[in-house]
């Protein structure tokens, strides 16, 4: 597999605090990576850091060669990396279609001039992102909530909606931040089909998630953080495997 | 298309209270009728601001002030000295001549002229001063656009060439297809038809700006600004070309009422005046462009009438107060105002 993506020597401090230092790995192209660690670890700083949300003060991120350190978050989206949060970050007022439809901004163009003189060429545009989200929140099962309002779904609706959101902007690189949190273990199972669905459609997938179970089950790689650094990195037969890594999940007395 | 329904409704009304208030025989309300179009003007774009784009303004009375005394400045100065040397300016329609109430020749900006610098100098002003403050969130972009306005206060009031405290007088009516604004008697009709006329074509834009693309990823913004950003949304650029288009409105507005009363004022720029403007979109329900307009035309109107008196601006900073606690959705919003709005 090429790397997809390639994150080399990465670090971010926060004051004095060092959430991620000196991380490098590699994603491949079309693989599902899983990205895990104890609380504190840096995992969700990373995220920030590879869509841009926080600037990175050191290290490069390169996705297909590109460096996208130290550009803003709507460049990164527009090249292809797209991510949902660990506390869905839906736009409350807005229905679940017009927030999937946000998502299809990057790949639409009506700028303001065109908005504000409804030039016709805009009125296919907005039926084919309109179909298009449509589309997706269906393939997500999340379809019969296109017209609510995002803010009054349910928790499981709305994460399937965010997905659908960042789907929407055809990502190359998917990020999902926690996507199995508050989920019950019927739904888990659900949300490991749809990773693997998201996976065959050509999108690679990085995923920070604390539900074990789900990371060995899906993951072809998993990289395990602690304390900002990167301890461990392999399949997960060999993570599992790992003293260190039994350590620092279960404590001394069982390594 | 359901959507420019209002907009029709609303071409019904302003006819209707023309019909109405003649046949009452009381014209004279249509002076107050023109003014407040122009105010709600300003709110119309103040309400793309706050209520989609979801960024606060308390210095729009400032890019009215802009936007009047630009074109009071360019239309009263007095050019007769360079005359000769103007002609082609004048053939350009840069320059025009008119004649004083002694029948002196008086030569300057033509009206249309200083109307175009008045809207480039008022947007240029927006672009500058929202370049930096935009990124601003909250409180601290409410404190440094009310800064901006007092700002733009003080330097009219402690500026000699446009009139310190007096302001600007003598400024010549707009003339528009064989119409004109002014506030002459025998223009008083047509000068409220093209008040309005000019309030349902920002409505049109408004509307039409709000169904679109960049009105879902303004809405977007409002929502949540580092979501929209990570969905590709240049959140820094489409708030600054909000704030932007909203001081062009507001300009453009204080443009025609400055030809309408004939003369402009450092009142207009005081920061009493922002904070009605932003009273005015609170009321209206923050994004609801239906019940800002709604609010402008009455409160303006009550206003301007003086039914007030010298409690006017307690009367908008009381309302501001009150709808902030008990309605922070805005008094104006039945369902049927919001269908097919989004």
């Amino acid at each position: 597999m090429n790397p997809q993506l390639a994150v080399g020597r990465l670090s971010h401090c926060f004051g004095g605090l060092k959430a991620v230092s000196e991380v490098s790995f590699e994603v491949g192209e079309g693989s599902i990576t899983a990205l895990i660690g104890p609380n504190g670890a840096g995992k969700t700083t990373l995220f920030n850091l590879i869509s841009g949300t926080i600037p990175p003060q050191t290290g490069s991120i390169r996705l297909d060669g590109r460096e996208l350190a130290g550009l803003p978050p709507y460049r990164i989206a527009e090249l292809g990396v797209c991510r949902t949060f660990q506390t869905t970050r839906l736009f409350p007022r807005l229905t679940a279609i017009e927030n999937v439809m946000v998502g299809r901004h990057a790949r639409s163009r009506a700028g303001f001039l065109a908005g504000l003189l409804n030039l016709p060429y805009t009125w296919r545009e907005e039926r084919a992102i309109r179909q298009r989200a449509g589309e997706l929140l269906e393939e997500l099962g999340a379809g019969d909530c296109a017209d609510e309002a995002a803010g009054s779904l349910g928790f499981r609706k709305q994460r399937l909606v965010e997905i659908a959101r960042a789907l929407a902007a055809e990502p190359r690189l998917l990020l999902l931040d926690e996507p199995a949190a508050g989920l019950n273990l019927h739904e888990t199972g659900q949300l490991a089909g749809l990773i693997r669905r998201i996976r065959e459609r050509g999108v690679t997938v990085l995923l920070v998630e604390h539900d074990m179970s789900l990371v060995m089950d899906i993951s072809d790689r998993v990289v395990v953080l602690n304390y900002g650094r990167k301890l461990a990195e392999g399949t997960p037969a060999q993570v599992q495997s790992d003293p260190e890594v039994i350590r620092i999940y279960l404590g001394g007395d069982h390594a | 298309m359901r959507r420019y329904l209002p907009v029709l409704i609303l071409a019904a009304v302003v006819i209707a209270v023309q019909l109405v208030v003649r046949a009452a025989g009381a014209v004279y309300y249509l002076t107050q009728a023109t003014m407040a179009a122009y105010y709600c003007l300003v709110t119309v774009g103040l309400c793309l601001l706050m209520g989609y784009a979801g960024q606060i303004s308390l210095g729009h009375a400032g890019f009215f002030a802009i936007g009047g005394y630009v074109s009071a400045f360019l239309t009263t100065l007095r050019l007769e000295a360079a005359a000769p040397a103007s002609r082609f300016l004048s053939r350009l329609g840069v320059l025009a001549e008119r004649q004083d109430l002694y029948e002196n020749l008086l030569l300057g900006v033509s009206p249309w002229a200083a109307l175009a610098a008045a809207v480039l100098a008022t947007a240029l002003v927006a672009l500058v001063i929202g370049l930096p403050v935009i990124r601003l969130k909250g409180h601290y972009l409410a404190m440094a656009t009310m800064g901006f306005g007092l700002i733009v206060f003080r330097v009219l009031l402690g500026t000699r060439f446009l009139g310190e405290a007096d302001g600007i007088g003598g400024v010549p009516p707009l003339p528009l297809f064989g119409l004109e604004v002014s506030g002459g008697r025998a223009h008083r009709v047509e000068s409220y038809y093209v008040a309005w006329a000019l309030v349902l074509a920002a409505l049109l834009l408004a509307v039409n700006l709000i169904h679109s693309r960049v009105g879902r990823a303004l809405r977007s913004i409002h929502g949540g600004e580092e979501a929209a950003n990570a969905l590709g949304v240049n959140t820094t650029r489409y708030k600054l070309a909000t704030f932007v288009l909203s001081a062009v409105f507001a300009g453009v507005a204080g443009v025609f009422l400055t030809h309408y009363n004939g003369g402009i004022g450092p009142s207009e720029a005081a920061s009493m005046k922002s904070v009605r403007y932003v009273a005015i979109v609170a009321v209206g329900g923050m994004d609801n462009l239906w019940g800002t307009l709604i609010a402008g035309a009455l409160l303006n109107f009550i206003s301007l009438r003086g039914y007030l008196g010298s409690y006017d601006d307690a009367f908008f900073a009381g309302i501001l107060i009150l709808v902030m606690l008990f309605f922070p959705d805005g008094l104006l919003r039945p369902r049927w105002l919001k269908r097919g709005a989004p």
